[in-house]
Protein backbone atom coordinates (compact mmCIF):
# COMPACT_ATOMS: atom_id res chain seq x y z
CA UNK A 1 0.00 0.00 0.00
CA UNK A 2 1.29 3.32 -0.56
CA UNK A 3 2.17 5.97 1.99
CA UNK A 4 0.33 8.87 2.29
CA UNK A 5 2.08 12.19 0.69
CA UNK A 6 -0.16 14.25 2.03
CA UNK A 7 1.43 15.67 5.65
CA UNK A 8 -0.36 17.85 8.17
CA UNK A 9 1.45 18.95 11.38
CA UNK A 10 1.65 22.12 13.69
CA UNK A 11 4.95 23.69 13.28
CA UNK A 12 8.13 24.83 15.08
CA UNK A 13 10.03 27.25 13.65
CA UNK A 14 13.38 27.63 14.80
CA UNK A 15 14.56 31.37 15.33
CA UNK A 16 17.80 32.45 16.80
CA UNK A 17 17.67 34.72 20.34
CA UNK A 18 17.61 37.65 18.12
CA UNK A 19 14.00 36.29 16.44
CA UNK A 20 15.68 35.55 13.07
CA UNK A 21 15.33 32.19 11.45
CA UNK A 22 17.95 30.20 12.44
CA UNK A 23 20.53 29.51 9.63
CA UNK A 24 23.40 26.32 9.25
CA UNK A 25 22.12 24.73 12.65
CA UNK A 26 25.05 21.93 12.70
CA UNK A 27 24.85 18.89 13.52
CA UNK A 28 26.57 19.18 16.89
CA UNK A 29 23.62 21.74 17.80
CA UNK A 30 21.01 19.06 17.40
CA UNK A 31 22.45 16.12 18.55
CA UNK A 32 26.12 17.49 20.69
CA UNK A 33 28.85 14.97 20.01
CA UNK A 34 29.22 14.05 23.59
CA UNK A 35 25.73 11.63 23.06
CA UNK A 36 27.30 9.90 20.07
CA UNK A 37 27.80 6.85 21.84
CA UNK A 38 24.40 6.03 21.64
CA UNK A 39 23.19 3.40 19.71
CA UNK A 40 19.34 3.03 20.76
CA UNK A 41 17.18 5.26 18.33
CA UNK A 42 14.33 5.66 21.62
CA UNK A 43 16.96 7.16 23.87
CA UNK A 44 18.23 9.45 21.19
CA UNK A 45 14.89 11.97 21.39
CA UNK A 46 15.37 13.35 24.67
CA UNK A 47 18.63 15.01 23.06
CA UNK A 48 17.45 16.97 20.05
CA UNK A 49 18.13 20.62 19.67
CA UNK A 50 19.65 20.39 23.40
CA UNK A 51 22.98 22.17 22.40
CA UNK A 52 20.66 24.90 20.22
CA UNK A 53 20.72 28.40 22.35
CA UNK A 54 17.23 28.76 23.28
CA UNK A 55 15.77 25.26 22.11
CA UNK A 56 17.67 23.19 24.81
CA UNK A 57 14.21 22.23 26.01
CA UNK A 58 12.62 20.76 22.39
CA UNK A 59 12.92 17.97 23.61
CA UNK A 60 10.32 18.19 25.95
CA UNK A 61 7.71 20.58 24.17
CA UNK A 62 7.86 18.50 20.56
CA UNK A 63 4.42 16.59 19.94
CA UNK A 64 4.69 13.86 17.64
CA UNK A 65 3.49 15.06 13.63
CA UNK A 66 5.26 18.05 14.47
CA UNK A 67 6.93 19.95 11.93
CA UNK A 68 10.22 21.54 12.22
CA UNK A 69 10.84 24.41 10.11
CA UNK A 70 14.37 26.38 9.92
CA UNK A 71 16.85 28.44 7.45
CA UNK A 72 19.29 27.40 5.17
CA UNK A 73 21.85 24.56 5.70
CA UNK A 74 20.18 22.89 8.38
CA UNK A 75 22.55 20.01 9.60
CA UNK A 76 25.35 21.21 8.33
CA UNK A 77 28.38 19.36 9.53
CA UNK A 78 29.11 16.01 10.59
CA UNK A 79 27.53 12.56 9.11
CA UNK A 80 26.06 11.72 12.56
CA UNK A 81 23.08 9.67 11.38
CA UNK A 82 21.38 10.63 15.17
CA UNK A 83 20.89 14.00 13.59
CA UNK A 84 17.89 12.15 11.63
CA UNK A 85 16.97 9.72 14.38
CA UNK A 86 16.53 11.64 17.37
CA UNK A 87 13.42 13.73 15.17
CA UNK A 88 12.40 10.47 14.46
CA UNK A 89 12.27 9.26 18.04
CA UNK A 90 10.16 12.21 18.76
CA UNK A 91 7.74 11.33 15.84
CA UNK A 92 8.92 14.69 13.96
CA UNK A 93 6.86 14.58 11.00
CA UNK A 94 8.76 16.41 8.51
CA UNK A 95 11.64 19.10 8.80
CA UNK A 96 11.09 21.63 6.28
CA UNK A 97 14.15 24.08 5.57
CA UNK A 98 15.55 26.75 3.14
CA UNK A 99 18.08 24.14 2.14
CA UNK A 100 19.96 21.41 3.97
CA UNK A 101 23.80 20.21 4.29
CA UNK A 102 24.29 17.65 1.89
CA UNK A 103 25.26 14.16 4.04
CA UNK A 104 22.41 15.26 6.26
CA UNK A 105 20.01 15.63 3.31
CA UNK A 106 20.85 11.82 2.28
CA UNK A 107 20.64 10.44 5.96
CA UNK A 108 17.27 11.53 5.98
CA UNK A 109 16.31 10.38 3.04
CA UNK A 110 17.57 6.77 3.79
CA UNK A 111 15.73 6.92 6.48
CA UNK A 112 12.64 8.04 5.35
CA UNK A 113 12.36 11.15 7.57
CA UNK A 114 10.72 13.39 5.00
CA UNK A 115 12.78 16.69 4.65
CA UNK A 116 11.23 19.49 2.60
CA UNK A 117 13.04 22.59 1.00
CA UNK A 118 11.43 25.17 0.70
CA UNK A 119 13.45 27.97 -1.39
CA UNK A 120 12.19 31.03 -0.42
CA UNK A 121 11.62 30.37 3.09
CA UNK A 122 13.64 33.34 4.34
CA UNK A 123 12.19 35.71 2.23
CA UNK A 124 8.80 34.91 3.73
CA UNK A 125 9.93 33.95 7.40
CA UNK A 126 7.52 36.58 8.88
CA UNK A 127 4.81 34.34 7.62
CA UNK A 128 5.74 31.34 9.75
CA UNK A 129 4.86 31.44 13.85
CA UNK A 130 5.36 28.72 15.99
CA UNK A 131 2.56 26.42 16.18
CA UNK A 132 0.58 27.40 12.55
CA UNK A 133 -0.71 24.57 10.74
CA UNK A 134 1.33 23.29 7.83
CA UNK A 135 -0.19 21.06 5.48
CA UNK A 136 2.19 19.82 2.21
CA UNK A 137 2.06 17.54 -1.04
CA UNK A 138 5.50 15.88 -0.96
CA UNK A 139 4.68 14.73 -4.71
CA UNK A 140 4.35 18.12 -5.51
CA UNK A 141 5.86 20.42 -3.55
CA UNK A 142 2.90 22.37 -3.17
CA UNK A 143 2.62 23.82 0.32
CA UNK A 144 -0.28 25.62 2.88
CA UNK A 145 -0.01 27.32 5.89
CA UNK A 146 -2.70 27.43 8.17
CA UNK A 147 -5.80 26.91 5.39
CA UNK A 148 -4.58 29.99 3.24
CA UNK A 149 -1.19 31.19 2.25
CA UNK A 150 0.70 28.92 -0.36
CA UNK A 151 4.15 28.09 -0.84
CA UNK A 152 5.53 26.05 -3.49
CA UNK A 153 8.43 23.72 -1.90
CA UNK A 154 10.78 21.29 -4.26
CA UNK A 155 8.61 18.37 -4.46
CA UNK A 156 10.64 14.85 -3.54
CA UNK A 157 12.99 13.55 -6.09
CA UNK A 158 12.38 10.54 -7.41
CA UNK A 159 14.66 8.03 -5.01
CA UNK A 160 13.39 10.16 -1.94
CA UNK A 161 10.07 8.77 -2.93
CA UNK A 162 11.10 5.56 -3.57
CA UNK A 163 12.75 5.24 -0.59
CA UNK A 164 10.32 6.86 1.71
CA UNK A 165 7.33 4.57 0.08
CA UNK A 166 9.73 1.62 0.48
CA UNK A 167 10.58 2.73 4.55
CA UNK A 168 14.13 2.86 4.55
CA UNK A 169 17.34 2.84 2.49
CA UNK A 170 17.10 -1.52 3.22
CA UNK A 171 13.69 -2.16 2.41
CA UNK A 172 14.30 -0.02 -0.78
CA UNK A 173 18.01 -2.26 -1.80
CA UNK A 174 16.63 -5.20 -1.55
CA UNK A 175 13.07 -4.20 -3.43
CA UNK A 176 15.21 -3.44 -6.26
CA UNK A 177 16.43 -7.17 -5.83
CA UNK A 178 13.03 -8.61 -5.90
CA UNK B 1 36.40 15.66 -12.75
CA UNK B 2 33.58 14.32 -10.29
CA UNK B 3 31.37 13.25 -13.87
CA UNK B 4 34.42 11.17 -14.78
CA UNK B 5 35.30 9.49 -11.74
CA UNK B 6 31.77 8.63 -11.12
CA UNK B 7 31.40 7.05 -15.25
CA UNK B 8 34.52 4.59 -14.20
CA UNK B 9 32.35 3.50 -11.09
CA UNK B 10 28.85 3.07 -12.40
CA UNK B 11 27.45 0.83 -14.86
CA UNK B 12 28.53 2.12 -18.32
CA UNK B 13 24.74 3.31 -19.82
CA UNK B 14 24.08 5.02 -17.04
CA UNK B 15 23.62 9.22 -17.84
CA UNK B 16 26.24 10.72 -15.12
CA UNK B 17 25.44 14.58 -14.97
CA UNK B 18 24.74 17.07 -12.80
CA UNK B 19 21.31 16.47 -10.95
CA UNK B 20 21.26 12.41 -12.27
CA UNK B 21 20.90 10.16 -9.72
CA UNK B 22 23.54 7.16 -10.12
CA UNK B 23 24.45 3.98 -8.66
CA UNK B 24 28.10 4.45 -7.75
CA UNK B 25 30.21 1.71 -7.17
CA UNK B 26 32.85 1.81 -4.06
CA UNK B 27 36.22 1.27 -3.88
CA UNK B 28 36.83 0.87 -0.07
CA UNK B 29 33.59 1.30 2.39
CA UNK B 30 34.80 1.82 6.12
CA UNK B 31 33.28 3.42 9.50
CA UNK B 32 35.21 4.29 12.49
CA UNK B 33 34.94 4.49 16.19
CA UNK B 34 32.28 6.57 16.33
CA UNK B 35 28.89 5.07 14.74
CA UNK B 36 30.63 2.13 13.49
CA UNK B 37 28.55 0.58 16.22
CA UNK B 38 25.89 2.02 14.53
CA UNK B 39 26.81 0.45 11.10
CA UNK B 40 26.90 -2.88 12.92
CA UNK B 41 23.42 -2.56 14.51
CA UNK B 42 22.04 -2.04 11.53
CA UNK B 43 23.92 -4.20 9.72
CA UNK B 44 22.93 -7.24 11.89
CA UNK B 45 19.15 -5.77 11.61
CA UNK B 46 18.76 -6.03 7.98
CA UNK B 47 21.19 -8.76 6.93
CA UNK B 48 21.41 -11.07 9.94
CA UNK B 49 25.30 -12.78 9.91
CA UNK B 50 25.42 -12.24 5.89
CA UNK B 51 28.78 -11.91 4.92
CA UNK B 52 29.78 -8.29 3.29
CA UNK B 53 30.32 -7.37 0.09
CA UNK B 54 34.16 -7.85 -0.08
CA UNK B 55 36.02 -7.78 2.83
CA UNK B 56 38.91 -6.67 1.88
CA UNK B 57 37.68 -3.22 0.60
CA UNK B 58 35.81 -2.83 4.65
CA UNK B 59 37.45 -1.50 6.98
CA UNK B 60 36.82 0.57 10.44
CA UNK B 61 39.35 3.12 11.51
CA UNK B 62 39.39 4.24 15.06
CA UNK B 63 40.09 7.88 15.32
CA UNK B 64 38.16 9.88 17.54
CA UNK B 65 38.67 8.99 21.33
CA UNK B 66 41.35 6.42 21.19
CA UNK B 67 42.07 4.96 23.49
CA UNK B 68 39.01 4.63 24.74
CA UNK B 69 38.64 7.70 27.51
CA UNK B 70 35.22 6.42 28.49
CA UNK B 71 33.18 2.88 28.83
CA UNK B 72 30.77 3.69 26.09
CA UNK B 73 33.46 4.57 23.48
CA UNK B 74 35.19 1.51 24.63
CA UNK B 75 32.25 -0.66 24.60
CA UNK B 76 31.16 0.60 20.70
CA UNK B 77 35.08 -0.30 19.44
CA UNK B 78 34.80 -3.83 21.30
CA UNK B 79 31.66 -4.00 19.09
CA UNK B 80 32.91 -3.13 16.03
CA UNK B 81 37.03 -5.05 16.87
CA UNK B 82 34.30 -8.55 17.88
CA UNK B 83 32.22 -7.85 14.27
CA UNK B 84 35.26 -7.15 12.21
CA UNK B 85 36.57 -10.41 13.37
CA UNK B 86 33.70 -12.61 12.80
CA UNK B 87 33.82 -11.34 9.20
CA UNK B 88 37.68 -10.86 8.66
CA UNK B 89 36.99 -7.34 7.53
CA UNK B 90 40.89 -5.30 8.86
CA UNK B 91 40.65 -2.86 11.99
CA UNK B 92 43.00 0.12 12.08
CA UNK B 93 42.69 -0.11 15.89
CA UNK B 94 42.72 3.02 18.35
CA UNK B 95 46.93 3.78 17.55
CA UNK B 96 46.85 4.30 14.08
CA UNK B 97 45.30 7.30 13.64
CA UNK B 98 42.87 9.27 11.64
CA UNK B 99 41.76 7.42 9.21
CA UNK B 100 41.38 9.62 6.19
CA UNK B 101 45.31 10.38 6.31
CA UNK B 102 45.70 6.53 7.16
CA UNK B 103 43.94 5.94 4.06
CA UNK B 104 45.99 8.06 1.95
CA UNK B 105 49.57 6.65 3.59
CA UNK B 106 48.29 3.08 3.17
CA UNK B 107 47.20 3.23 -0.32
CA UNK B 108 43.73 2.88 0.27
CA UNK B 109 42.35 6.34 -1.22
CA UNK B 110 44.22 6.94 -4.91
CA UNK B 111 43.37 9.25 -7.42
CA UNK B 112 40.30 8.65 -9.58
CA UNK B 113 39.18 6.13 -6.65
CA UNK B 114 35.80 6.30 -4.65
CA UNK B 115 35.38 5.72 -0.74
CA UNK B 116 32.99 6.21 1.58
CA UNK B 117 32.78 6.76 5.69
CA UNK B 118 31.27 7.56 8.58
CA UNK B 119 33.79 10.48 8.54
CA UNK B 120 31.88 14.01 7.50
CA UNK B 121 35.46 15.31 6.44
CA UNK B 122 35.95 11.73 4.50
CA UNK B 123 35.73 14.49 1.43
CA UNK B 124 39.39 15.28 2.28
CA UNK B 125 40.57 12.76 -0.01
CA UNK B 126 39.55 15.16 -3.03
CA UNK B 127 43.43 16.68 -2.02
CA UNK B 128 44.81 13.53 -3.91
CA UNK B 129 41.88 13.72 -6.49
CA UNK B 130 39.74 10.90 -5.28
CA UNK B 131 36.36 11.14 -4.61
CA UNK B 132 35.70 10.50 -0.43
CA UNK B 133 32.46 11.10 1.73
CA UNK B 134 31.30 10.91 4.85
CA UNK B 135 27.78 9.41 5.25
CA UNK B 136 25.70 7.78 7.95
CA UNK B 137 25.76 4.42 9.32
CA UNK B 138 22.32 3.49 8.17
CA UNK B 139 24.28 4.35 4.24
CA UNK B 140 27.54 2.91 5.29
CA UNK B 141 26.01 -0.65 6.32
CA UNK B 142 24.15 -0.73 3.16
CA UNK B 143 27.58 -0.25 1.07
CA UNK B 144 29.49 -3.02 3.38
CA UNK B 145 26.92 -5.18 2.42
CA UNK B 146 26.04 -4.05 -1.71
CA UNK B 147 29.80 -2.38 -1.82
CA UNK B 148 27.42 0.77 -3.63
CA UNK B 149 25.14 3.39 -3.06
CA UNK B 150 23.05 5.36 -4.69
CA UNK B 151 24.50 9.34 -5.83
CA UNK B 152 23.06 12.69 -6.83
CA UNK B 153 25.53 13.61 -9.53
CA UNK B 154 25.92 17.38 -8.15
CA UNK B 155 27.34 20.28 -9.82
CA UNK B 156 30.86 21.58 -10.33
CA UNK B 157 32.07 25.11 -9.67
CA UNK B 158 35.50 26.26 -10.24
CA UNK B 159 37.48 28.05 -7.46
CA UNK B 160 40.50 30.09 -9.08
CA UNK B 161 42.91 31.58 -6.71
CA UNK B 162 44.88 34.20 -7.87
CA UNK B 163 48.18 35.11 -6.67
CA UNK B 164 51.15 33.21 -5.04
CA UNK B 165 51.64 32.49 -1.09
CA UNK B 166 54.10 34.57 0.65
CA UNK B 167 55.20 33.42 3.67
CA UNK B 168 54.59 34.01 6.64
CA UNK B 169 51.04 32.95 4.90
CA UNK B 170 50.57 28.99 4.60
CA UNK B 171 48.26 26.62 3.05
CA UNK B 172 45.57 27.40 6.19
CA UNK B 173 45.87 31.01 5.40
CA UNK B 174 44.89 30.52 1.72
CA UNK B 175 42.22 27.63 2.39
CA UNK B 176 40.54 30.53 5.03
CA UNK B 177 40.43 33.06 2.32
CA UNK B 178 38.59 30.78 -0.40
CA UNK B 179 36.32 30.31 2.95
CA UNK B 180 35.77 33.65 3.62
CA UNK B 181 34.57 34.26 -0.17
CA UNK B 182 32.63 31.29 -0.28
CA UNK B 183 31.03 31.09 3.32
CA UNK B 184 29.36 28.81 4.76
CA UNK B 185 27.19 27.82 1.88
CA UNK B 186 29.11 28.83 -1.11
CA UNK B 187 29.72 25.60 -2.29
CA UNK B 188 26.61 24.22 -0.70
CA UNK B 189 25.56 20.98 -2.48
CA UNK B 190 28.35 21.29 -5.05
CA UNK B 191 31.76 19.78 -5.90
CA UNK B 192 34.30 22.18 -6.29
CA UNK B 193 37.48 21.83 -8.35
CA UNK B 194 40.68 24.51 -6.96
CA UNK B 195 42.76 25.91 -10.01
CA UNK B 196 45.67 28.63 -10.28
CA UNK B 197 49.43 28.36 -9.62
CA UNK B 198 49.10 29.34 -5.71
CA UNK B 199 46.85 25.93 -6.29
CA UNK B 200 49.37 23.79 -8.27
CA UNK B 201 52.36 25.02 -5.61
CA UNK B 202 50.32 22.92 -2.84
CA UNK B 203 52.24 20.15 -1.82
CA UNK B 204 50.65 17.35 -0.18
CA UNK B 205 49.58 18.46 3.19
CA UNK B 206 48.61 21.54 1.75
CA UNK B 207 46.17 20.29 -0.59
CA UNK B 208 44.64 18.27 2.66
CA UNK B 209 44.02 21.30 4.61
CA UNK B 210 42.13 22.74 1.66
CA UNK B 211 40.03 20.20 0.73
CA UNK B 212 39.38 19.40 4.48
CA UNK B 213 37.26 22.44 4.77
CA UNK B 214 34.79 21.78 1.83
CA UNK B 215 32.78 20.60 4.35
CA UNK B 216 32.73 23.88 6.06
CA UNK B 217 31.43 25.71 2.89
CA UNK B 218 28.82 23.14 2.33
CA UNK B 219 30.66 21.49 -0.40
CA UNK B 220 30.06 18.08 -1.32
CA UNK B 221 34.13 17.62 -2.66
CA UNK B 222 36.77 19.92 -3.42
CA UNK B 223 39.07 18.61 -5.95
CA UNK B 224 42.76 19.52 -6.05
CA UNK B 225 43.82 18.10 -9.74
CA UNK B 226 47.08 15.96 -8.70
CA UNK B 227 50.57 16.90 -9.41
CA UNK B 228 53.34 14.21 -10.24
CA UNK B 229 54.76 14.43 -6.76
CA UNK B 230 50.77 13.81 -5.65
CA UNK B 231 50.83 10.98 -8.46
CA UNK B 232 53.77 9.68 -7.31
CA UNK B 233 53.20 9.11 -3.24
CA UNK B 234 49.81 7.29 -4.87
CA UNK B 235 51.76 5.17 -7.18
CA UNK B 236 54.31 4.21 -4.23
CA UNK B 237 51.76 3.68 -1.35
CA UNK B 238 48.99 1.68 -3.63
CA UNK B 239 52.08 -0.40 -5.54
CA UNK B 240 49.94 0.58 -8.52
CA UNK B 241 52.02 2.33 -10.97
CA UNK B 242 49.34 2.74 -13.72
CA UNK B 243 47.80 5.75 -11.71
CA UNK B 244 47.47 8.63 -13.93
CA UNK B 245 45.00 10.85 -11.86
CA UNK B 246 41.29 11.98 -13.12
CA UNK B 247 41.66 15.83 -14.81
CA UNK B 248 38.40 17.74 -15.92
CA UNK B 249 37.99 18.10 -20.04
CA UNK B 250 39.12 20.99 -21.42
CA UNK B 251 35.81 22.12 -22.13
CA UNK B 252 34.11 21.12 -19.21
CA UNK B 253 31.22 23.59 -17.65
CA UNK B 254 30.84 24.72 -14.83
CA UNK B 255 27.93 26.23 -13.10
CA UNK B 256 30.01 28.84 -11.15
CA UNK B 257 33.46 30.37 -11.51
CA UNK B 258 34.68 31.99 -8.41
CA UNK B 259 38.07 34.32 -8.45
CA UNK B 260 39.98 34.43 -5.12
CA UNK B 261 42.91 37.01 -5.06
CA UNK B 262 45.44 36.24 -2.55
CA UNK B 263 48.24 39.00 -4.05
CA UNK B 264 49.18 40.38 -0.45
CA UNK B 265 47.23 38.00 1.91
CA UNK B 266 47.94 38.65 5.15
CA UNK B 267 47.49 35.66 7.93
CA UNK B 268 43.58 35.03 8.95
CA UNK B 269 41.48 33.72 11.59
CA UNK B 270 37.89 32.36 11.83
CA UNK B 271 36.15 33.56 14.93
CA UNK B 272 33.69 31.83 16.58
CA UNK B 273 30.91 31.35 16.10
CA UNK B 274 31.41 29.52 12.99
CA UNK B 275 34.43 28.81 10.44
CA UNK B 276 33.66 31.17 7.50
CA UNK B 277 33.40 34.03 10.36
CA UNK B 278 37.13 34.82 8.63
CA UNK B 279 38.79 38.49 9.56
CA UNK B 280 42.76 38.99 9.44
CA UNK B 281 44.64 37.78 12.70
CA UNK B 282 45.19 41.68 13.21
CA UNK B 283 41.72 42.56 13.77
CA UNK B 284 41.48 40.23 16.67
CA UNK B 285 45.41 41.03 17.94
CA UNK B 286 46.29 41.60 21.74
CA UNK B 287 43.47 38.71 23.10
CA UNK B 288 44.87 36.47 26.00
CA UNK B 289 44.29 33.24 25.07
CA UNK B 290 44.31 30.27 27.77
CA UNK B 291 45.23 27.23 24.70
CA UNK B 292 46.06 25.97 22.08
CA UNK B 293 45.61 22.76 19.59
CA UNK B 294 47.94 21.87 17.11
CA UNK B 295 46.60 18.74 15.10
CA UNK B 296 43.45 17.42 13.17
CA UNK B 297 42.56 16.45 9.83
CA UNK B 298 43.24 19.86 8.70
CA UNK B 299 46.48 20.44 10.12
CA UNK B 300 47.82 17.49 11.61
CA UNK B 301 50.54 16.53 9.29
CA UNK B 302 54.32 16.24 9.50
CA UNK B 303 55.38 19.39 7.69
CA UNK B 304 52.32 21.78 10.02
CA UNK B 305 54.04 20.41 13.15
CA UNK B 306 57.64 20.96 11.84
CA UNK B 307 57.08 24.62 11.15
CA UNK B 308 55.72 24.99 14.70
CA UNK B 309 58.84 23.66 15.76
CA UNK B 310 60.99 26.10 13.53
CA UNK B 311 58.99 28.73 15.36
CA UNK B 312 59.45 27.52 19.16
CA UNK B 313 62.90 26.30 18.59
CA UNK B 314 64.75 27.43 21.63
CA UNK B 315 61.97 29.30 23.38
CA UNK B 316 59.17 28.70 25.54
CA UNK B 317 55.31 28.75 25.65
CA UNK B 318 53.48 31.34 27.83
CA UNK B 319 53.19 30.29 31.10
CA UNK B 320 49.57 30.41 31.58
CA UNK B 321 49.40 28.60 28.26
CA UNK B 322 48.29 24.77 27.45
CA UNK B 323 49.16 23.65 23.97
CA UNK B 324 48.08 20.25 22.82
CA UNK B 325 49.78 18.48 19.79
CA UNK B 326 48.19 15.50 18.30
CA UNK B 327 49.90 14.11 15.42
CA UNK B 328 47.37 12.91 12.57
CA UNK B 329 48.65 9.37 12.56
CA UNK B 330 51.32 7.02 14.04
CA UNK B 331 53.71 7.51 10.74
CA UNK B 332 53.14 11.19 11.50
CA UNK B 333 54.61 10.73 15.14
CA UNK B 334 57.39 8.72 14.21
CA UNK B 335 58.39 11.02 11.72
CA UNK B 336 58.14 13.69 14.73
CA UNK B 337 60.33 11.36 16.96
CA UNK B 338 63.10 10.60 14.77
CA UNK B 339 63.60 14.28 12.83
CA UNK B 340 63.93 15.90 16.77
CA UNK B 341 60.62 17.84 15.90
CA UNK B 342 59.03 16.22 18.56
CA UNK B 343 61.85 16.99 21.26
CA UNK B 344 61.47 20.61 20.25
CA UNK B 345 57.92 20.76 20.77
CA UNK B 346 58.46 19.24 24.04
CA UNK B 347 61.19 21.54 25.48
CA UNK B 348 58.94 24.29 24.33
CA UNK B 349 56.38 23.63 26.39
CA UNK B 350 54.07 21.33 24.48
CA UNK B 351 51.84 18.33 25.61
CA UNK B 352 52.42 15.81 22.86
CA UNK B 353 49.27 12.66 22.34
CA UNK B 354 49.61 10.02 20.48
CA UNK B 355 47.50 10.15 17.09
CA UNK B 356 44.10 10.71 16.58
CA UNK B 357 41.32 13.46 16.18
CA UNK B 358 42.23 15.43 19.35
CA UNK B 359 38.77 17.38 20.49
CA UNK B 360 36.03 17.28 17.41
CA UNK B 361 33.99 15.06 18.94
CA UNK B 362 34.44 14.92 22.57
CA UNK B 363 37.42 13.10 21.67
CA UNK B 364 40.61 11.71 23.82
CA UNK B 365 41.52 15.42 24.33
CA UNK B 366 41.44 19.12 23.60
CA UNK B 367 37.87 20.39 25.48
CA UNK B 368 37.08 24.04 26.14
CA UNK B 369 35.82 25.08 29.54
CA UNK B 370 33.18 28.18 30.01
CA UNK B 371 35.33 31.31 29.30
CA UNK B 372 38.38 29.68 27.50
CA UNK B 373 40.03 31.16 24.49
CA UNK B 374 40.97 28.41 22.24
CA UNK B 375 43.55 28.99 19.34
CA UNK B 376 43.09 25.82 16.95
CA UNK B 377 44.11 24.68 13.76
CA UNK B 378 41.44 22.20 13.63
CA UNK B 379 38.32 22.68 11.21
CA UNK B 380 35.32 23.58 13.46
CA UNK B 381 34.26 26.32 16.08
CA UNK B 382 30.68 26.07 15.81
CA UNK B 383 29.17 26.51 19.34
CA UNK B 384 29.97 23.94 22.34
CA UNK B 385 31.21 21.88 19.41
CA UNK B 386 34.92 21.42 21.66
CA UNK B 387 33.31 22.51 25.31
CA UNK B 388 31.76 26.27 26.06
CA UNK B 389 35.17 28.01 25.05
CA UNK B 390 36.02 30.54 22.46
CA UNK B 391 37.51 28.66 19.44
CA UNK B 392 39.70 30.52 17.00
CA UNK B 393 40.71 28.55 13.56
CA UNK B 394 44.44 30.11 12.23
CA UNK B 395 47.04 28.57 10.77
CA UNK B 396 50.30 25.85 12.61
CA UNK B 397 52.35 29.05 12.25
CA UNK B 398 49.62 31.40 13.74
CA UNK B 399 48.71 29.43 16.26
CA UNK B 400 52.29 28.62 17.33
CA UNK B 401 52.75 31.92 17.85
CA UNK B 402 49.96 32.99 19.90
CA UNK B 403 51.00 29.82 22.08
CA UNK B 404 54.62 32.03 22.49
CA UNK B 405 53.03 35.06 23.01
CA UNK B 406 50.23 33.70 24.85
CA UNK B 407 47.55 36.25 23.11
CA UNK B 408 46.49 36.35 19.77
CA UNK B 409 49.59 37.74 17.79
CA UNK B 410 50.08 37.82 13.99
CA UNK B 411 52.74 35.76 12.97
CA UNK B 412 56.63 37.21 12.01
CA UNK B 413 58.36 36.01 9.28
Amino acid sequence: MEKETRIRGRIWVLTDPQGKLFDDIDTDMIFHNRYLHITAVDQMGQYALDNLQGWEDFAQKAQPGDIVVAGKNFGAGSSRQQAVDCFQALGIAAIVAESFGAIYKRNAINSGLPIVSLPDLSARAGEFETGDELEMDLRTGQAVLNGERTFQAEPFSQVQMDIYQAGNLFAYGKSLNE
Amino acid sequence: MIEKIFQSHTPGDALVAPGSIIWLDLDVRSARDFAGANVVKNYRTHYGDAPVADKDKTFFTFDLVVPPSNIPYANNQQICRTWAREQGVRVYDVNAGIGSHVALEEGLAYPGSTFVGTDSHLNILGAVGAFGQGMGDQDIAFTFKTGKTWFEVPPTMKVVVRGDLEPPCTARDLTLAVLGALGSSGALGRAIEFYGPAIEALDLPGRITLASQVTEMGGIIGFVPPSEEVLEFARERTGRREIAGVYADAGAGYVETVEVDITDLEPLIACPPSPANVKPVREVAGRRIDSVFLGSCTNGRFEDLAAVAEVVKGKQIAPWVMATVVPATREVYQHMLRSGVLETLFDAGFIISNPGCGGCASGHLGMTGVGQVNVSTSNRNFPGKQGAGDTFLASPITAAWCALKGEITVPEV
